[in-house]
């Protein structure tokens, strides 16, 4: 992969976007969703196993992998937990916040 | 032969899930849609991810299979075995957790590079790439290991491992230190400056790995020492800015790997975190730099001088009785004692006498964005009756009953006065109540250091005790009544 000037400053655009638009994203939020809000974000920010399965793509029969591979592993399990875990713990939050509601609705 | 503009946009959509997750999780009604959308995105882009890998040619799929399910594994029986009590942890490790993961992928796409030789001979790819490295491993280590000490203030220590059982069968406990004298921020800077020396010495000497070790040992002690100075109250703050650095880890892993999915989302993450941070550090009536460099509450506490002689939960039960309208403060110690059950009974036992019932949530009460809030929900407290601090606050004057509960600082009438610590913090106006009722374990000063004048009024009632047990016995007293 080779990058060129044009792809840097194209990737450092959608970054800087990017920043700008979550600013944008999120200009008021109740204090009831701050906790889920924050755990679902941090859930997105497990995107990163993208980048850990990549890097886990090694092969086992010439011999054993190396150290560059079980790091790539590890934070292949790390980026999972955080992603999954985070979305169903979310999950789990919204659904009592929102099943009171209903009960409450049907009263 | 796909075309790899096919993946491309698979990546695109995936974005785009994140991006309407993200803004529906900001309102109660589509937020749970939120979610999903975002845990639709994440799985769109692992599918996407494994179908090009797959194109590309698969040489090895153990760790690839194997780190799916043994993270899928453990990350659902913790976010299915946790108490909502528990959440603060949780949340701060799952943080932890993608710090820790964009961090090892910028070591082992270095390492990897190293060990096949392929290192750009200079220019801007040189550059790009090993600066992208270098920050993504400063933010990803310091995340890390911020988080995890983050974590353990909000456990409030942990016990010994093989240490010698009481006779309760518990464990040695130790809590978990708070401590920053001044000098420290000094030692904070020239550890940054330092690991930013270091991402330069390693464009410089990209074969050096020395260099590359010195600094994931650097960011790690940077995140501790960030976090260490720290105290309980300002844990919302702390939390939330973790959050935004993990994401801006993430994206820093997108330039390293070169994909725009993960530098889309991570910014969001990070943008989208900071705000959060700011929130909260205007419910605090502090600014972000107050809170990470000037330690706080830890010198000059005021001692406690004056005295005020206790009530009974039965005193209490009796003031309770005929009145019409009740608003129940919580703070911290309602989340120690995990008496919101009991706040809950209370306030069913009110409803039936038909008082009207109402929680007064400040911002920042408790050791999470949000925190009050998820403990009520978890004892089925109706949403509506969650009123914010500015809507409470025009309540509280035509109040009979304000019930504190665990809070001190965030009730505290010295805020209004603008001097000392907590000069010009909004509280709670609990004072213009008729009756004040606080639920404490003694007269201590709060986060703040400060006494508060509100424990001595004539028509604040104490109740010393833990807050479920006190609440408890309040409510066995009001249905005895």
């Amino acid at each position: 992969m080779t990058l060129t000037i044009a792809a840097l400053i194209a990737s450092i655009t959608v970054f800087v976007l990017a920043i700008f638009l979550g600013f944008e994203l999120i200009s008021k939020v109740p204090p009831t969703l701050h906790t889920p809000l924050m755990s679902g974000a941090n859930a997105i920010s497990g995107i990163t196993i993208v980048g850990a399965l990549i890097l886990s793509n090694v092969a086992f029969d010439g011999g054993h992998p190396g150290t560059a591979a079980w790091l790539a592993f590890a934070a292949l399990v790390m980026a999972t937990i955080n992603a999954v875990g985070g979305f169903m713990v979310t999950n789990r939050m919204l659904e009592m916040i929102a099943g009171k509601k209903k009960k409450k609705r049907g009263e | 032969m796909v075309d790899s503009a096919f993946y491309d946009v698979g990546y695109l959509i995936a974005a785009a899930l994140f991006i309407f997750g993200i803004k529906r999780l900001s309102s109660p009604k589509t937020a749970p849609q939120g979610n999903r959308l975002g845990a639709m995105g994440m799985l769109l882009a692992v599918l996407v991810t494994l179908a090009k890998m797959y194109e590309e040619g698969i040489i090895g799929w153990e760790l690839i299979l194997g780190g799916l399910v043994l993270g899928t594994a453990i990350g659902a029986w913790m976010a299915i075995r946790v108490e909502m009590t528990g959440m603060p942890e949780l949340v701060a490790l799952f943080n932890g957790f993608g710090g820790g993961a964009s961090a090892l992928v910028g070591l082992s796409e270095v390492l990897g590079r190293l060990q096949s030789g392929d290192i750009p001979d200079g220019g801007v790819e040189l550059y790009a790439v090993w600066i992208a490295i270098g920050l993504c491993g400063l933010v990803g280590w310091l995340t890390l290991s911020g988080s995890l000490v983050a974590m353990g203030k909000l456990m409030g220590g942990f016990y010994i491992p093989f240490s010698k059982k009481d006779d309760r069968g518990r464990r040695r406990w130790v809590n978990f230190p708070t401590w920053g004298p001044g000098w420290l921020n000094y030692v904070k800077v020239a550890l940054l400056i330092g690991s930013l020396a270091l991402i330069y010495l390693t464009i410089q000497e990209p074969t050096n790995t020395q260099y590359i070790y010195a600094l994931v040992a650097i960011s790690c002690i940077l995140g501790i020492l960030f976090v260490l100075p720290i105290g309980g109250a300002d844990m919302p703050v702390v939390v939330s800015l973790l959050n935004s650095l993990s994401g801006l880890a993430a994206a820093f892993t997108g330039f390293v790997i070169g994909n725009n999915v993960l530098i889309i989302a991570g910014s969001m993450v990070g943008a989208a975190g900071l705000i959060l941070t700011f929130i909260m550090c205007k419910a605090m009536n502090r600014t972000l730099t107050a809170v990470l460099f000037r330690s706080f509450g830890g010198g000059g506490r005021e001692t406690v001088t004056r005295t005020k002689v206790g009530s009974d939960p039965v005193e209490v039960a009796m003031v309770c009785d005929g009145i019409s309208k009740c608003v129940i403060i919580p703070g911290y110690g309602m989340a120690v004692s995990q008496a919101q059950h009991a706040v809950k009974e209370f306030a069913d036992l009110m409803e039936e006498r038909d008082v009207e019932v109402s929680y007064g949530i400040h911002p920042v009460a408790g050791r999470m964005p949000g925190h009050m809030n998820v403990l009520l929900a978890e004892a089925s407290v109706p949403y509506e009756q969650l009123i914010e601090m500015d809507e409470i606050n025009s309540e509280l004057p035509e109040t009979d009953v304000a019930i504190v509960i665990g809070a001190n600082d965030t009730v505290n009438p010295v805020a209004r006065s603008g001097e000392g610590p907590l000069g010009g913090m909004p509280i709670i106006e609990a004072d213009k109540a008729r009756v004040v009722v606080i639920i404490k374990r003694s007269l201590s000063v709060g986060y703040a250091g400060v006494d508060n004048d509100l424990f001595y009024e004539d028509k604040t009632m104490m109740l010393f005790g833990d807050g479920k047990k006190m609440m408890n016995a309040l409510n066995g007293a009001i249905k005895d009544f």
